[in-house]
Formats: C-alpha cells, sequence, structure tokens
C-alpha cells in the first residue's frame, strides 16, 4: 500500500519521468493503432517495429552518435521503406498481405540484427544501449527521452486532430474517398509516416515484439465498447495510459521486473474484460441474448403447437400429452419439457394430471403467434406472389420477430383477411 | 569443422522450416507461423525450469503445446469474440510473448536464457555443444542431432500426410464434402510448426526461424505453381541461405541467424525482379 501512495505521489523525478514517457508512448500508439485496426492492417505495427532496425543501426554508423532525434530519423526511414516494400509486394506479386508482412518483417530485422552485431563486435564504447531498440528500456527513460516522446506524442495527436475526417473516410470508406477528389495517395502517406514515428517511439519502451501489443490491443479493446470512432479513440487512449502506469507501477515495487511485458498483460487484460464483458458487443452479452432468442423462439413454437392441436379438436381448454405436442412438432431433446416448464413459469400453460393445458393467458399469447405467421402466409402470397406451399417455412422465421406495428400494417395492406393461404382461420 | 556445423544446424533448419512454411503461406497463415514462433517463449521457459531432471522428449512436447494453444486462442478471439484475424494474431502471440519474458525475469537465476538469445538464439555456440557418449565416443554436437530428428519427423509428416494437407490447403471445401477432416490437418500442421521452432529456437532464436518459414517459400511461390516444385526449391533456397549467410556473418563480424536472413532475403528481391513468369522487370520487358 504504501509503495502504491509512493508510486502515486510521483515525488521521485524517476519515477515522474517513466510514468509520463509510458503514458505518453501509451497514449499515442493506441490513438496511431484505431486507424491500423480499422483498415484491417494491424500487424502491419508488427511489420514496422521489426523493421525500423537496420535504419537506426546506419543512422548510428554513419553519424556516430546516438542523439535521439538522428536515430529516430533513421528508424522513420527504414520503417517507413517496409510500409512500402510490403505494398509493392502485395500490389506487384501473387503474394498474400499476410505473406508479405512476414517476409519483410523476417528480413528488414535479420539486416538490423546483422547490422547491430558488427556494431557491437567493433568494440566502439559509443554504441552501448543501442540493444534498447531490441527490448526496450522503460524503467530507465530519462527526461531526455521523456522530452522526445513528448514531442513526437503532441506531433502524431495534432496530426490525427487535423486529419481526422480525411483519415476517417480512407479507413471506412477509401473508394468514395478517391470519388471525391481527396489525395488518397498522400492521406495513405500521412498515415504510414505518423504510425512509424508511433512505432519508432514506443519501441523505446516496450521492445521490438512487443510493440505490436500497443498498437493492436488498445484499438481492438476499445472496438467492443462503441461504434463511433471519435468515442473509440478516446477509449484506446484510456485503455493505452492506464496500461503504462500499471507496467510502471510493477517494475516500481518490483525492480527485478520489465515494465514492457507488464504493459502488454495490462492490455492483454483490458481486451479480456472488453471482449467478455462490453454491454452490447461483449461475449456474455451476446451469449445471454442468444439465449434469450432461442427461448422466444422455443416457447412461441409451443405455443402454436399446442394452439393448432386445439383447433383440430375445436377444443382449447383440453390438456396435452407430450407424445400429442410431439406429433404435432418435433422439438431437441429435453427442449420441450423446459419450453413447458418456461411456459408455466410465465402462467401461459399449466401442468394437469394428464399433460398440459393453455391458460386462458396461454391462449391469447397462442392466438397471436399463430396469427402472426398467418397474415405473413398471406402476405407472401398476395403481394410477394409465392404459391401456397412455399410460404410455411418464410412465415416459421419471422413470426417471432414481427412488431405490433408491423403486424397492423400487414393486416392493413391485407385487408383484414379472415383465413390464410391454407385456408385456416386468422384468429382474432 | 565448426564451420561445418554451423551451416549443417543452418541448414537442417531451412528445410524443416521451408517445407512447412510452404503450406503456411499457401494457407495464408504465414502471420500464424510468425505468432507460433514468438508465442513458444513461455513453454521454453517453463521446459528450462524443469530442467535436466526430466526426459527431454516429453519435454519439448510440452512446449511445442503452447504453438497449438496459440492457434486454438487466435481462433477463439477470431470466433467466439469476432475479433478480426490479424488482431486476434497480434494479441496472442504478444501476449504469451510477454508473459515468456515476466518468467525470464522472475527467474533470472534459474533459467539459462537471455532475451538476446531468444530473438536471434547463438548458432555459433552449437559446435560447442557436444553430445559425448559414456564411453567417451564423440558423437558431434548435440543441436545437430535434435535437429536432424526433428527434420525427419517433418519429412515423415509431409510425406505421409501429403494428400491430407494437399486437399485441405487448395481445395477447403471439396476435402470437407469428402469427409477429410481439415481439422486434423490443421492442427497435425500447427504441431509440426511448433515442435520445430522449440527445437530450432536455441541455435537460431526466432527470426531465423520466422524468416525460413517465410522468405524461401515465397521466392519458390515466384518460381512455380507447382507444389513438389516449391517444395524443393525452398528447400533448396533455404540451405543456399545458410551457407552464403555463413560467409557474409564472418567476412561482416555479424550474427550468423541475421546475415542467413539477408541472403535469403537477397534471393527473394532477385527473384522478385527477374523471375520469368512473375518478376516484376520481366513483365515491364514483355509489356
Amino acid at each position: 500500500m504504501n509503495s502504491l501512495l509512493e508510486f502515486l505521489s510521483l515525488a521521485d523525478p524517476n519515477v515522474r519521468f517513466v510514468v509520463l514517457g509510458s503514458v505518453l508512448l501509451g497514449m499515442s500508439s493506441a490513438v496511431v493503432g484505431c486507424f491500423t485496426f480499422l483498415r484491417k492492417r494491424a500487424l502491419l505495427g508488427d511489420a514496422i517495429a521489426h523493421s525500423i532496425l537496420p535504419g537506426i543501426c546506419l543512422a548510428f554508423m554513419v553519424s556516430g552518435s546516438k542523439n535521439p532525434w538522428i536515430l529516430l530519423a533513421g528508424a522513420a526511414v527504414s520503417g517507413w521503406l517496409s510500409v512500402a516494400a510490403i505494398d509493392i509486394i502485395t500490389r506487384k506479386s501473387k503474394l498474400k498481405p499476410d505473406t508479405a508482412v512476414g517476409l519483410v518483417l523476417s528480413v528488414f530485422f535479420g539486416v538490423g540484427i546483422l547490422l547491430l552485431t558488427h556494431i557491437q563486435h567493433q568494440g566502439n564504447a559509443s554504441q552501448a544501449g543501442l540493444d534498447k531498440f531490441l527490448f526496450g528500456k522503460a524503467a530507465s527513460m530519462t527526461s531526455e527521452d521523456v522530452l522526445v516522446f513528448g514531442g513526437v506524442g503532441m506531433l502524431l495527436l495534432l496530426v490525427v486532430i487535423a486529419f481526422y475526417k480525411e483519415f476517417k473516410l480512407i479507413s471506412f470508406n477509401p473508394e468514395f474517398a478517391k470519388v471525391i477528389g481527396l489525395p488518397v495517395a498522400f492521406l495513405e502517406f500521412l498515415l504510414a509516416t505518423v504510425t512509424v514515428l508511433a512505432v519508432a517511439v514506443g519501441i523505446q519502451a516496450v521492445g521490438v515484439v512487443l510493440m505490436a501489443a500497443l498498437i493492436i490491443s488498445p484499438a481492438a479493446a476499445a472496438r467492443f465498447w462503441t461504434e463511433k470512432l471519435a468515442v473509440m479513440i478516446v477509449i484506446a487512449a484510456i485503455f493505452g495510459a492506464l496500461s503504462g502506469v500499471f507496467g510502471s507501477f510493477i517494475s516500481f515495487s518490483a525492480p527485478s521486473m520489465p515494465t514492457g511485458p507488464w504493459i502488454v498483460v495490462a492490455l492483454t487484460v483490458f481486451v479480456m474484460i472488453s471482449l467478455l464483458f462490453a454491454p452490447q458487443k461483449g461475449f456474455v452479452a451476446r451469449w445471454l441474448r442468444d439465449g434469450n432468442n432461442h427461448e422466444k423462439i422455443l416457447t412461441e413454437n409451443i405455443l402454436k403447437a399446442l394452439y393448432q392441436i386445439g383447433e383440430k379438436a375445436r377444443d382449447f381448454a383440453g390438456s396435452r400429452e407430450l407424445a400429442e405436442i410431439r406429433e404435432r412438432r418435433e422439438f431437441g431433446p429435453g427442449e420441450l419439457k423446459r419450453g413447458l416448464r418456461i411456459l408455466a413459469r410465465r402462467k401461459l400453460v399449466v401442468e394437469a394430471a394428464t399433460g398440459w393445458r393453455l391458460t386462458s393467458l396461454g391462449l391469447t399469447e397462442s392466438r397471436r403467434v399463430v396469427r402472426l405467421h398467418r397474415l405473413w402466409e398471406m402476405y407472401l402470397k398476395e403481394k410477394i406472389r409465392l404459391k401456397e406451399d412455399h410460404v410455411h417455412a418464410g412465415a416459421e422465421a419471422i413470426e417471432h420477430i414481427i412488431t405490433p406495428e408491423i403486424e397492423r400494417l400487414l393486416e392493413e395492406k391485407l385487408g383484414f383477411p379472415e383465413r390464410d393461404p391454407h385456408n385456416s382461420e386468422i384468429p382474432r | 569443422m565448426n564451420e561445418f556445423y554451423t551451416i549443417l544446424t543452418g541448414s537442417l533448419v531451412a528445410i524443416s522450416c521451408s517445407l512447412l512454411g510452404s503450406f503456411l503461406i499457401l494457407r495464408k497463415m504465414a502471420m500464424v507461423g510468425d505468432a507460433i514462433s514468438h508465442a513458444v517463449l513461455p513453454g521454453i521457459v517453463i521446459a528450462y525450469l524443469l530442467g535436466e531432471t526430466r526426459e527431454m522428449i516429453p519435454m519439448l512436447i510440452g512446449a511445442a503445446a503452447f504453438g497449438v494453444l496459440t492457434t486454438v486462442l487466435i481462433e477463439l478471439f477470431h470466433k467466439k469474440a469476432r475479433l478480426q484475424t490479424d488482431a486476434s494474431i497480434g494479441i496472442t502471440f504478444t501476449f504469451l510473448f510477454a508473459l515468456g519474458i515476466i518468467l525470464i525475469s522472475a527467474f533470472a537465476g534459474q533459467v539459462d536464457l537471455d532475451q538476446d538469445c531468444v530473438l536471434y538464439g547463438d548458432i555459433a555456440m552449437v559446435p560447442l555443444d557436444l553430445w559425448i557418449t559414456d564411453a567417451g565416443l564423440n558423437l558431434g554436437p548435440r543441436q545437430v542431432w535434435i535437429l536432424g530428428v526433428n527434420l525427419l519427423v517433418v519429412l515423415a509428416f509431409i510425406l505421409i500426410g501429403y494428400k491430407g494437407l494437399f486437399i485441405t490447403t487448395f481445395h477447403e471445401e471439396y476435402a470437407a464434402t469428402v469427409g477429410i477432416a481439415a481439422g486434423f490437418w490443421h492442427y497435425s500442421l500447427m504441431s509440426t510448426v511448433s515442435l520445430t521452432t522449440v527445437v530450432s529456437f536455441e541455435s537460431v532464436g526466432a527470426i531465423l526461424v520466422v524468416a525460413f518459414l517465410v522468405v524461401p517459400p515465397a521466392t519458390a511461390y515466384l518460381l512455380t505453381e507447382k507444389l513438389p516444385v516449391m517444395l524443393g526449391l525452398s528447400a533448396l533456397f533455404g540451405v543456399i541461405s545458410a551457407i552464403l549467410g555463413n560467409m557474409l556473418a564472418t567476412w561482416l563480424d555479424g550474427s550468423i541467424a541475421g546475415a542467413m536472413t539477408a541472403v535469403a532475403g537477397g534471393l527473394f528481391l532477385l527473384t522478385f525482379l527477374f523471375s520469368p513468369k512473375q518478376g516484376i522487370l520481366m513483365r515491364l520487358k514483355f509489356r
């Protein structure tokens, strides 16, 4: 607890730099990641992360210095080249995009490793620390690093805000963007550059392999909560920032623990929570909804069967045995009993000595379902001109989802019919 | 002699990976191979933790199980949570890799693995770890034997399963209608890829595995439409990369794994430009 308070007070200047740096990195890559995610190029971030290594090494070999701005420029150039290479390979050969990504990623990285080890073996003392681009050194960020990250982060946010509308359009509907005369090629170049920059700074915190998570995970998690791009970007930025804080807290309280991997663990937890519990698109919500739909269809089908038996016997009050209902309509094993118990709980049927019987409430409800079924059959015959023997299946599916408004419209359009295409009465 | 063993190690990895990789890229699963090669890390760390006390074979299989777990998780994210495939891949492998790094940090004293080795291995160490029997007989580097056995497993898998792999790769729907279990071939292939990744990891690292899984098959695919030719060519390109890569590494005094990857990339570039049918320069000429 004490360490948490000490951490949160940000009294230690080192902690301040690390937290600030991690938050800035988390946020800027999350924002950029939203666009790559929506353009279904999530793994581009992974490719760029691997591909900036040769650029960094060459920049160092040429300049002989580790000035962060020079290295960043080298990183940007080779990252950008990798995006172009993937694009060219995909367009000019029969190789699939994922093959192109894997190919460019491993070749650029292999060349980078070759150059890096070459530099290391030269015995040049000033090269120490270049390998932070491989594994990230979030826990040892300095004020200068934070300045660079902060500067690049602000620049990225400004570009995204300034070109928000354009980026949105090329993410959702690039053809339309082209038609209305937007400079799509330039915008794609700009977006690629922004992504490369986000990766080039982010990689210094979490390293080559984990960088992909900083780009992909916040966007993927945010997507479960909203349909609006602006909201998605804000949520993703919050997830990214919180994960940054969490990761730096872990390595603050347990110094042997690396920051980057814990940031990724936090991000994955956000993804898991989102995909399980998000209100509309989460797994649990969808599962409950599917269950409800399934239950509605099952019980309505039982009511319908009971009504049809009653109709034939000219007696809606009699009780029916399970076998009798099964004869009318097939149900999965155990389904019929389950459905009847649900109906009994809702007081639509009661269990009698020799079977199950509709209550008056149940009779009204069963009439409603049968009416919808037969009205729809009528509609298919009269308005769509289907043959009588082709209308049943369509009605089976739609009867469960017709609302009272549609029901009224159907009746009006059909002139309040009394009989369905099979000459059965449409109950009122 | 050491040089010979280095090239032999590289070639053994190259052939195993290129053969499996050919099926991966034809099945549009190149990035799944990439994901597996990173995601087996926690399995490897756990295997190291258990150390010499256990049998090697179950340990390898345990580590390889993480590779299969990766494909299961990717599918779960994709099917159950309706996340797009590439995002599922990215989330799964970064999480498992992060877990691996955390394990390495947590048990730093007990695990003889460092992060450099994880990424690009140390093929130069292979000739030094010799397998000497109790009778004192020197059988050569241990790693070469392990990789050799793995290559035999891969060859046996492809020869025995060729028909099933072929049909599920090119005619997925037809395979389903004649009752060939696509799932069985999918998971068998993934298991073999995982096993290969695990045994290659120590000597060549994650990067060379990915490179050999993707680059030689992609190069071969630009030269032929026939699967047997593609398999042969990609194995050949793999071996050439291993030989020339070793020379390049000596010349530049750099990582051997990195150099082999660079050569494989160079071969791809040449093919991409000059391939008789697919090369972009050739197509310009005949336009």
